[in-house]
Order: C-alpha cells, then structure tokens, then sequence
C-alpha cells in the first residue's frame, strides 16, 4: 500500500539543503558548536543543538532563532511564500549559495518544475506580471534549464529597471528548495521530542544520528528497520566457541552482561552508534577545557 | 501609603533626580503621599492610554505617522509627557513638565498593582508598556538616548575600525538602515544576541558567532529588551506584596476593576449549549460564520481533516456558538472518518485533543475562543494550514477569489482589499459582514470571531434576543450606537460616588473602542 507521505529518493536532496543551510547558520552565525543531525525514520531530519548556552536560552531566545531560520512563510492560502527585498541578508545569500548548488539536479532534473504543464504554470503563478512574456517564450523553449535561463534574464532585466525587491528567480529557488521548520518542536520547552535511536512507527526505520562527513552519500532507504536489527540480532554469533571457553573463568552476569553491550556492534547499528559516541566525546573534552579554564580562573588546583 | 520598594536612596531629592528626564524605566517607586482621587485619575488615564496604544499596535504599523500622530493626540488629551522640550512653550494652563513626569511614574507603578497577579494580565501590561517605550524613546533627541543610555548603566564594547572595515558588505547588507557612511561614521556594538532578540528574530542586524553588530543608531532594540526583562522581573516581585495592597479596602475595588476593564468579552462561558445541532453547521457556516471559520469549515469538510492550529482554532470557536462535547466529538469524528483516519486513530490520536480543549484533560483548563487579535497576530499558518485570519494570511489575489465564489459585489470586494492593503483587517471582516449581511452598518466593533457569530444571529434572527448574560460587572445588555450604557456593578455598595462615575466613564470608553 503507497503513502502519499512516503519518500522518493529524488526528495531527499531537500534535506541535504536543509542540513547544509541549518549547520552553516547554527554554527557561523549563533556560534554553536556542538550539533548533532538525525534522521526522523521517515521524510525529516531533527537537529540537536546542545551546547550549553543553547540549553539556557529563554523561550524567547528560542523563538527569536526559530524565526530567524525562517524563510518559508504561509499556509495553503498563500502562493507566495517567500518575499525577499533589499538589501539581501547575510544569511540568505549564504542559504542562497547552498540552494544554487543543488537547484539544477533537483528542480529542474528531478522534479521537472519547467518540464509538465501544471509544474510550469506553478511556477510561473509566482510571477504574474512576467507571466504572460514567459508563457510566450515557453512556447519555443522546451528543455528546462533553458526555461530556468529564460526566468533568470527576466529577473536581472527587472532588477535593473524597476525599483527595488525584484528577486524572484531567488525566490523562486526559495520556495522550493529552502526547508521548512517545525517552529513550534524548537520553540517551547515542553513540546515533546522524539529521541535518536528510537523506531519510527510508519517505517519501522531506527532514527539514526547522521555523519555529515558521509552526508551526500546518506541514504534514507539504507537505514537500518527495527526488523533488520532483530533479524542480525537472530544470527549465530562467529567465534561463538572460542568466547565461551574464554569466559568460563568470569562471573556468569558479567558475561552476560558484556555479550548485551556488544551485541548492538553486531547490527547495523554499530556505525551509528559510534558515531554518537565521537559526538559525546567532543562535549566531554569542550566542558573538560570549560572547567580546567575555570579552575584556573579560580586558582583551584 | 506604602508601596512595595526595593531602596530607597537617602539622597534629598530623589523625586527630582528622577524627573530630571523624561523617559525612565521605572527602576524607583514613588514614595510621596497622594490623594485617593490623584490615585484614581492616574491609573485610569494610563489604562486610557495603554488601550489607545493596543489599538492602534493593530490597526497601523507601529511607529509610522498615522501611529505616531494618534498617539501624540492621546498623550495631549491625557496629560502625559511627549515631545520633551521641543514644544516647551509652557502652556498657559494645565499641567507642566514636572507634574506630567511624575503622573507618568506613579501611574505606571499603580498599574503594575492591578496587573502582576495573572500571566496574562502581566503579558498585556508588558507589551503594553514596551510599545508604549519604544515609541517615546525613539521620539527623544539623539543627545537625550546617549543620556539615556549612561544614566541606565547599559555598557557594551565597541568594535575596532579594522574589524568594521572587514565587514563592511555584511554590514551594509544587513539592514535597510545600514550604509557605507554609517559604517564609517557610527560606532558600532558587538552585543550577545540574546540581548537582541527582536533584532535578530526579524534578520534586522548582522548576525556572526553568537554576536550581533548593532549601529549606534539601532541601540533602541536593546534598550527595549532590557525595558521588558526588568518589568518581568518586577511584576513577578511585584505579586509577592499583594496581600499586603489588598488589604487596604480604599485600594481594592479599584485595583480589580482596572484589571478587568480591558477585557473584552471572552465567551468562555458556554450559553445555547446544545441549541445549536450538528445539521445545523454547514448552512451557519455560509450565513453567520466569519471568513476565517467558514474557510476552516470548508478545508475540514474537503480533506476530512485540519491541523493542529486548524483544529484548535476552530475547534474553540465551535464550543464558544454552543457545541457541547458529545457534539463535538462526534462532529470531528464523523469528518475525520471520511478521510484517511478510522475509527480507533481518530479515538486515540484526535479525541483526546477535543476533551482537552473542553477542559476534560490535562490541568483541566477550558480555553476560551480565540479573539480576533491573537488569530492575527499569534500562530501564523505555514504549510498545509488554512488555520489563521484570511485578511492578513491570505494572498490577496486568492482572497479575491474566494470572495468572488461567495457572491461578495466587485465593489464591496475592492472596498475590503483596500481595508486589508491598510492591514485594517478586522474592518475588513466587518465590511464582510455588512456585505454578507445586506446591512449598512455592522453597529459593533469587531474584536472576535463568536461575536461576528452572535450579531450575525441577531441580525438574521430578526433582532430575537439570543440570551447574553455576563456574570463580570461591565458587560452591557445591549450594545447601542449612542453612548452610554448602564453596567450594573458588584463592589457598589461602599463606593465613593467618585469612584462609580469614574468607572463608568471608563466603561463608556472601552465600549466606544
């Protein structure tokens, strides 16, 4: 049975944008350091933010970053929305340059914005009063990225004209490629959050943290399900043998015990679990230089 | 009398240290005796005020010249300092300088005695007197802000010109405001954005490791912040010494009243619980609904189902006409079941939702309807919602539409864009009601959406009374288009005759609004 909620692997790439675009804010503009990316075992991804001086915000801090990574605003009653005017914000170009990388594989490509009809006249309704000249043009051009060139000579040819506000091939770009926040998940603190690791219900996909190294190679349909984990759990372990006569000596609960802890390095799980573990790891030697500093400070030794 | 206070300096003239400038935030309490009549003057002006300024928040953008002209007006006719020394032709008669000054201090601290006891009443009070802040420290003259600033102890670093010069672009292109020359010429604040919200909030400012780099001519937004941190923490200070106000049976009935005042009719309480049947809500939905619940009704009644805000904006708004719990239930249900949901989801994911919000769950709080002002301007819709107001969250080109499929004359349609281009969305709605309706004149001034309910009935109705018994002391029974109205009081019977007329005038005043 199909979920129309389901993913493609073609719509994924939304959310390398938006991890890209997320990471670079956090960390060059709000100066957080410590992030930690999971996969929501369905179509999303949460962000972790846990340096200290995130755990202390007030709500309203909270809020005021929610919003300030904002740029996709309206329900179903809006066609537009994203409206950019002058001067642009440090912070769009930036999310600007990320969604430019991606925009032609993605839209144009992937997703055929330009190519069927009902995509195309999408498109071009966010965009009336060059409409009608594109429409024309449309008519002659057919292959998309011409279509995209088309859109982007009208805009520079309005920019130069008219008065400011023109941009809406970036707006364009925006609306479909930026990602959009669950601001009400980051604003409160009471609203509940679903924890790494645990299985998601629709897809059965363990909500695994993911390693931005390996980012543009992450895919969501290779994700560990919770079936998958109990099936490799079922596996005879190797080398069972030589283990058992290994431990005759130790306590019989300590055994058991050690065999528990190891057996998640014998799923799939086991690479992203030492992924979390580096990232733990990380917050352990930054508040361990937090309190030598300090100590330091107070002369305590 | 005594007022809740922190020190006290034992300088000789601490009132005229602190009237020496115009603008304060309200750090000492006054201490001086008062007559019980100044008493009541004052905190009744200033309400006047904060309301005024409430009002126009809403109807004109904060801040521009239509806002700024009213407003001037306002503290005119109420006697409060404005245009410092710009306009000091002492006026022959009235109130000067000093005695505004000092209205202004005491004014502020009574009100915070009548509006620290609940979270929402501090809420108000707060954003109330932040905006009210905000417009008279932008009207000081740059010298009086610099002053402003030292005698506040509000000290952050500024940056080096290297470091300006480095980012010069990112400057420039951060804010409106910002060019080459201020770059050059201003110094500028390296402050933790924490410290900025507001700024940051609406990508005003340059944003870089945490810090924002704000020129000294936008150090207002900071200084705001600050305003509102300290009034937080001295309203909550301020609760703790309550009893000992309450005490004072001069000061009582006047304190709750102010604290109610404001208040408009909230329809909490449930009237024609059950007088309203499930049948019955399609055609209200077209005849007496306001557009943003008829446009909810219609998503629900389409996709067999809403979001959270959705759910919760229209959920409310159907218990304030009436519903019952049972009803509403099995309305939800029925609706939801025609969708992708069946019948066990809709038990465990989506009833507990609909008892919550009758109070039934939870900490058992039985929320009231939203009012026009918070559809407006909290909660705002993003992707898949339909859940907001439709003169402020629709495309107008779409508003135009939906106007145009519910039989709304081209020229009554061109009449509301105009209203809405004016972000004057609540007389839009009520130009939507005149037109719906066929009627002239609307008679009320629209602040929430069961009320468009209840006047749509009555119009429809024929003028057949729908029964509205408020049980607070200052709802009217009827609402006419003169002035004048008779509000039967409760704390009457000890009441100086002054007291009684002061607080009708103030009644008459809120109605008008």
């Amino acid at each position: 049975m199909l979920d129309a909620a389901d993913i493609c692997s073609k719509c994924w790439t939304l959310m390398t944008i938006a991890i890209r675009i997320l990471d670079r804010a956090l960390r060059e503009d709000f100066g957080f350091q410590h992030l930690l990316w999971v996969y929501s075992g369905r179509r999303g991804v949460h962000c972790w933010v846990c340096d200290e001086a995130a755990r202390k915000l007030s709500v309203a801090a909270r809020s005021a970053v929610a919003e300030y990574l904002s740029l996709v605003k309206g329900g179903e009653e809006m066609m537009k929305k994203v409206v950019l005017s002058d001067p642009i914000h440090p912070f769009i170009r930036e999310s600007l340059t990320v969604v430019e990388r991606y925009f032609p594989r993605y839209a144009l490509q992937d997703q055929d914005i330009l190519g069927r009809k009902e995509s195309v006249d999408k498109v071009l309704a966010l965009r009336l009063h060059v409409r009608k000249e594109l429409q024309q043009d449309f008519q002659n051009e057919k292959k998309p990225e011409s279509r995209w060139k088309l859109i982007r000579e009208q805009a520079l040819r309005k920019q130069s004209t008219a008065k400011k506000g023109q941009h809406f091939e970036k707006e364009i770009m925006l609306q479909y490629c930026y990602p959009r926040l669950d601001v009400n998940v980051s604003k409160g603190v009471n609203h509940l959050l679903k924890s790494p690791f645990s299985v998601h219900p629709k897809t059965g996909r363990i909500s695994v943290p993911i390693d931005l190294k390996e980012l543009d190679t992450f895919d969501p349909f290779a994700v560990p399900t919770i079936s998958l984990i109990c099936e490799e759990l079922d596996r005879p372990r190797e080398g069972d043998e030589e283990e058992k006569s290994a431990e005759t000596n130790e306590n019989e609960k300590d055994t058991a015990e050690r065999r528990k802890i190891r057996d998640y390095k014998r799923t799939s799980l086991a690479k992203y679990v030492k992924h979390l573990d580096q990232f733990l790891d990380g917050m352990a030697r930054s508040w361990k230089g937090h309190l030598l500093r300090k100590s330091d400070l107070q002369k305590e030794f | 009398m005594q007022f809740p206070s922190r020190r006290r300096k034992q300088t000789s003239n601490p009132q005229t240290e602190l009237y020496a400038h115009p603008l304060q935030f309200y750090g000492e309490p006054p201490l001086e005796n008062m007559s019980l009549a100044e008493f009541e003057t004052f905190a009744v002006d200033r309400l006047k005020l904060l309301k005024t300024v409430e009002n126009l928040g809403v109807s004109y953008v904060k801040l521009s010249e239509p806002y700024a002209k009213k407003l001037e007006s306002e503290f005119k006719n109420l006697s409060f300092p404005y245009r410092p020394e710009a306009d000091d032709r002492k006026t022959q008669s009235g109130p000067n300088e000093y005695d505004k000054r000092r209205k202004d201090h005491i004014s502020h601290f009574i009100l915070r005695l009548a509006y620290c006891q609940t979270e929402d009443l501090r809420r108000w009070f707060i954003q109330q007197e932040v905006d009210l802040f905000r417009y008279r420290f932008n009207d000081l003259p740059a010298k009086q802000k610099l002053e402003f600033l030292h005698r506040n102890n509000l000290q952050y670093d500024t940056i080096s010109v290297e470091e300006k010069k480095s980012l010069l672009d990112k400057l420039v292109n951060s804010s409106y405001a910002v060019s080459g020359i201020t770059v050059e010429d201003q110094d500028f604040y390296k402050v933790p954005f924490q410290d900025a919200l507001d700024l940051v909030r609406t990508r005003k400012v340059y944003l870089k490791a945490g810090y924002v780099y704000i020129p000294h001519q936008d150090i207002v937004t900071i200084v705001l912040n600050d305003f509102r941190t300290r009034l937080s923490k001295a309203l909550a200070l301020t609760a703790r010494s309550l009893p000992a106000v309450h005490s004072d049976e001069r000061l009582q009935p006047l304190l709750n009243h102010l604290s109610h005042a404001y208040v408009g009719q909230d329809y909490s309480i449930q009237k024609n619980v059950g007088k309203i049947s499930l049948e019955q809500i399609d055609s209200l939905s077209g005849k007496s609904f306001p557009l943003c619940m008829r446009q909810l009704h219609q998503s629900l009644r389409e996709n067999h189902h809403l979001r959270h805000g959705g759910r919760m904006q229209y959920g409310l708004f159907l218990k304030g006409i009436g519903l019952s719990l049972e009803q509403a239930l099995q309305f939800w249900r029925s609706e939801f079941i025609r969708g992708k949901v069946d019948a066990d989801k809709f038990d465990k994911a989506y009833a507990y939702g609909i008892r919550h919000m009758f109070g039934k769950e939870g900490k058992r709080a039985d929320y009231t309807p939203y009012s026009c002002m918070k559809v407006i301007l909290s909660n705002a819709p993003s992707q898949g919602d339909h859940h907001g107001c439709p003169f402020r969250h629709s495309d107008p080109e779409l508003l135009k539409q939906k106007l145009q499929f519910y039989k709304v004359s081209p020229s009554g349609i061109s009449q509301i864009l105009e209203l809405v281009k004016g972000m004057h969305y609540q007389l839009a709605c009520q130009k939507y009601f005149e037109l719906t309706h066929n009627i002239e004149d609307a008679n009320f001034s629209l602040n929430h959406p069961n009320q468009y309910f209840i006047e749509s009935q009555r119009v429809l109705g024929g003028g057949k009374d729908i029964k509205r018994e408020m049980d607070a002391p200052q709802r009217p029974q009827e609402i006419t288009a003169a002035k004048g109205n008779n509000a039967p009081r409760e704390a009457a019977t000890n009441d100086p005759q002054g007291l009684a007329d002061m607080t009708e005038d103030l009644d008459s005043f809120f109605q008008d609004a």
